[in-house]
Parts: structure tokens; sequence; C-alpha cells
């Protein structure tokens, strides 16, 4: 009888890199329906211009660095352009797009070395890019509209063709916007939220916003879908939603009229598209657990400290960038100890 | 000081190549890759870029004469030091001037003329070049430098000002005079910029793909250099300065 040696692994999940990316877009097809549903057919376009824009990028790079097409498949250049997507205002203007794409794609991705070798965030990336480089049309923020066909399809192209066209009345200002501007004239926090803040709406994301992000329902369920599938580990949504619960509760207890609650602070924005779907990024957070725990805890802190004293409403991508920056850092201190071995790597030693 | 004809043929090829050096192949910035800090700071438009490169310039010249003229006498135990004073006195007096006849463009790059000093480039020229050369030859290789900063400096800071601002060598008028106002252009009207680019990160960007397009030329340039040699068999080395670095 003859017998065949087969290296190892003999067990084996078919997990690969397009099952994995494949796997997180089906988990951010929910808060994109509830997009397109609130924001009618102009973010149907945008929403096409950018992922089609980033496939556009991630071809034209594959092409100059002589590397086989095939690896458009694998998904990555889709979901990072779905990011982006979910990530900027639902009528961004067609060159916002394209130019986020190029951003993350060409200069996020691809001149680091491609997939696997990129120390940011690309969607991350792009956005604050496109957010230093055109405040106004990143903060150009839509209110849902009543029907999805409000406006047919050359009205919609023509609000993607310059911010500009936007008809007066259908724009607004987000929740931390809002909140921040009310607070610069010297307005009660607790005034503010009381009258404007509705927990129930963030919840559902019947607000204005990111594409994305406004559903805290739907991005959580997205989650608990990647949490499931074992994509992700909890360490990082958890300790980024924790600290920065904890460090809201701490001031809003301290000074309710200039500081707002934890619910505020979690439900609005971009903190749970960030905490599932942003910090999670396999490429760009640390491997070990408890880096991964550090890694959260950052940018829930980062993300409060730029939101409560920083120039922006926002600072989730900041504290997103920041911490990713760190994450080598993070690598080299946080090593899990290894068998047999004491945590700094000594041999231990079998005490008779 | 009388020269064969062999030697002054030699002097001139020689001179050539340091032009060829200081412009395109051992550019201060795309080569060396040396004075990136001014470089970055400075080139938020193409007439600061070309009045800070014109203040390396004429430091680099007279930096360059001066060790020269001064490297019989310099030991090696002390020549940086040496160095950086001839240096800053240079500079002192470049940026007293700047502030007299310039006081608008001194404004705007300020604090970078006296940082000129701690420039690396001009204490590597001075340091390769002119501490082991006569000083007509050392000051051909500052002017050769000098100028190849200068364009690197002035492409640079184009890019950034027609893409951030819109415009290009706008308030040209305070660096050239007033009869030059015709060299302020407006690229693109009613622009509203990419403000990226005018903001340190797009220093670094703008640099890296100038990089990798002279990287590109000089792929481009070798392989069809080597298949003409190829075809014409000749055997032509090329005279170097790199032997002095």
């Amino acid at each position: 009888m003859a017998i065949v040696s087969i290296s190892s692994p003999h067990a084996h999940d078919n997990s690969s890199v397009q099952r994995l990316m494949l796997h997180v877009c089906l988990a951010l097809t929910p808060c994109s329906i509830l997009g397109f549903y609130l924001f009618g057919l102009p973010s149907v376009i945008m929403f096409i211009i950018t992922i089609s824009s980033a496939l556009f990028f991630e071809s034209l790079c594959l092409k100059l660095m002589n590397r086989s097409q095939q690896r458009l498949l694998d998904g990555s250049a889709l979901l990072t352009g779905w990011l982006l997507a979910l990530s900027i205002p639902p009528w961004a203007p067609w060159w916002i797009s394209v130019g986020g794409s190029f951003v993350a794609i060409v200069i996020g991705k691809q001149l680091y070395g491609g997939i696997g070798q990129n120390v940011f965030n690309p969607a991350m990336l792009a956005r604050i890019a496109l957010l230093i480089s055109f405040p106004v049309q990143m903060t150009t923020w839509a209110l849902p509209v009543d029907t999805f066909f409000e406006f047919n399809f050359l009205e919609s192209l023509n609000i993607i063709a310059s911010n500009t066209n936007i008809p007066d009345g259908y724009t607004g200002a987000t929740a931390l916007g809002h909140l921040k501007t009310e607070l610069t004239t010297g307005a009660d926090a607790t005034a503010v939220l009381g009258s404007d803040f509705n927990a129930s709406n963030a919840l559902l994301g019947l607000s204005s916003g990111s594409f994305g992000e406004t559903s805290a329902l739907l991005i959580l369920l997205g989650g608990i879908w990647l949490l499931i599938q074992r994509i992700i580990s909890w360490h990082i949504p958890v300790s980024m939603l924790a600290t920065a619960a904890i460090l809201a509760t701490l001031f809003h207890w301290y000074d309710p009229s200039q500081y707002a609650g934890a619910l505020f602070h979690t439900l609005s924005g971009g903190m749970m598209l960030g905490a599932f779907f942003i910090a999670t990024d396999l490429v760009t957070s640390p491997s070990s657990k408890s880096g991964q725990l550090v890694f959260g805890c950052g940018c829930g802190a980062l993300d409060f400290i730029i939101r409560t004293w920083g120039g922006f409403p926002e600072g989730i991508g900041f504290a997103v960038l920041f911490m990713n920056a760190l994450t080598p850092l993070i690598d080299i201190y946080f090593r899990p100890r290894i068998y047999g071995r004491k945590i700094d790597g000594t041999p231990k030693v079998y005490q008779r | 000081m009388s020269e064969s004809f062999e030697n002054r043929t030699e002097k001139t090829i020689q001179y050539k190549s340091l032009f060829s050096e200081g412009l395109w192949n051992n550019n201060v910035a795309l080569g060396q890759m040396l004075a990136l800090c001014p470089l970055l700071a400075v080139t938020t438009s193409a007439t600061n870029g070309f009045g800070m490169g014109a203040a390396t310039l004429v430091v680099m010249i007279l930096a360059n004469l001066v060790a020269s003229v001064f490297r019989g006498f310099t030991t090696p135990e002390v020549r940086i030091p040496v160095f950086i004073v001839l240096i800053a006195s240079i500079v002192t007096l470049v940026d007293m001037w700047l502030n007299a006849w310039m006081h608008e463009l001194y404004k705007v790059l300020g604090l970078f003329i006296p940082l000129i000093v701690t420039n690396c480039a001009i204490l590597g020229r001075v340091e390769s070049f002119a501490s082991k050369n006569s000083p007509v030859p050392s000051m051909i290789d500052g002017l050769a430098m000098g100028l190849g900063f200068i364009w690197v400096l002035v492409v640079v800071g184009a890019f950034r000002e027609i893409l951030g601002s819109g415009t290009l060598f706008a308030h040209a008028s305070l660096l050239f005079g007033e009869n030059m106002h015709w060299l302020e252009i407006t690229v693109i009207p009613e622009y509203q910029g990419i403000l990226l680019l005018v903001l340190p990160p797009g220093g670094f960007l703008v640099l890296g793909f100038l990089l990798a397009l002279k990287r590109v030329i000089d792929t481009v340039w070798d392989n069809k250099t080597n298949s003409a040699q190829q075809n014409t068999q000749a055997l032509d080395t090329n005279p170097s300065v790199e032997a002095n670095a």
C-alpha cells in the first residue's frame, strides 16, 4: 500500500482574504440599505461612484506594479471603497468620492506595498485627507428625504455634480456638530440635548450624518455578525466603547452643562462604525489580545478628547489613525506569553 | 598658472559634469536627499520656493569659496567647527541683506533663513568638495548644486501652489520688483483649493511623487543609453565627482 505523506495543515476552514472581505461587506449591507432609504437616489450615485473609482484605482495600481488583475477579486478594494462611502457625506460631490478613492487606494494602500502592508486604515486616511482639504463639502450634511425618489435621476446627478447644487432646506447639522456649535455660543449642554437629541432616533438612524454612520442599531447588527463569524474579536469594540462611555459619564457627572453623557457619545457620530468596522481592521490593529485592549482604549479616549476639546466635532478618524501609528509599538510591548516561558521571555524553571 | 592643453580640456569636461551632477544626477534634494527641512517647510508657493532657493544658492557659492580658500589652514580635527563658523557668518550677511532689501519676502521665509546655517546640503558640499578643490571649481560646484536645489524648490512649490490655491508665482512682485506682476498667474479661477497640499503633508506627498518621477526617468534613460551603447559598442566612462564625495 502506498503511503502518501502530506504536510500540515490538515484541517482547513477555507478562510481566505476574499471570504473575509465579503463577510465584512455583508455586515455593512444593512446600514448601507438604510443610507439609501434615508438619503435617496443621490446617495446611490455617490456610493456607486466611490466603489467603482476605488476598484479602478486598484486595477490601475496592479497594472503599474505588474501584478495580476486577479487580485482585484480579493474584495479588499471593494471593502475600502465601501467603508469610504459610508464615512463621507451622503450627497458628497463626485470629485470628493474619486479623490477619496485615490488617496485611499493609491496613497493609503498600494504605495505602502499593497494589501496587508499599509500602516494606516486606507478609508480613514482618505476621509481625513478629504476633511482637511475640503472642509465645506465634507461638512455639508444632507437631511433624510421623505421618499427615495424625492429627486429624479437628473436632479440627483446635478446634486452629485457640485455641493452648491443642493436645494435649500435639505441640509442640516449632525448631532455632534450641533452640540459643538451650541456650546461655543455658551449654551447649556443638557438643554441642547434635552430638546434636540433623541436616543431612539440615533439608534434607528433617522438623522443627518455620514452616509453609513447614522444608525447605531444596524451597525451593531453587522458587528455582532462579524463577532459570530469570528472575523473580529470583542476586545477592540468593547474597550473602545467602554472607554468613551466611562470618560463621558465621568465628565457628565462632573458638569452636565458642559459635557454630554455616555449615551450621546456612543450612539452619535462615527463611534459605532469606528468601533466595529474601522478600528478592527486586521492589518492596522495590534495582533495580541492585550494589545487590542490598549488600542481600543486609546481610540475611545482620543475620540472623546477630540470631540470635547478639539476643533472638529467628530474625531474618530484622527483617533484611529493616531492609534494605527502606535500599533507597531503596542505590538512590541504587548506580546502574548510564549508557552513554557515567563512574560519577559526567560524560560520557566521547574522547581523540584 | 599655466595649464597644458590636455589639462584644460579635462577641466571643461569636469565643469560640465559638475552641472549634470548638481542639476540632476546628484541633485541636493532628489539625489542626496539633503535639505529636506526647508524644502518641505517653505514650498507652499513657487515664489517662496524660489526665494529660499536663491538665498541657499548665494550661501552655497560663498561658503564653498571661503572654505576652499581656507582649506590649507583647517586641520581635519577642527574642520567642522571652522566650516560652521564660516557658513554662519555668510548666512548672517544674507539674512541682514534680505531683511533690509526684501523685507516682505523676509517676513515669509522668516526663521528659515538663519536655519540655512544648519542646512546639511551646504556643509555637505563644503566638506566633500570645497575642502579638497581650488576656489573656482568650488564656486562652480556651489552654483550647480544651488541651481539644482532651486529648480526642485520651484517645481514642488509650483505644484503645491497650483493644486492648493489655484495660483502660480503669487506675490512674485515682492521678490522680483513691481514690473514682474505679469508672472503672477491665476491658473484656476474661483478655485477653492485642496488645503492638504498647502499644509505640511502636501510637501511630503509632492516630494515623494517627484522622487518617484526622477527614478522613472533615470530608469528609462539608463535603458536607452545601455541599448545605444550596445549598438555602437562605445566605451565611454563618465568622469564623476562622486569619487570626491
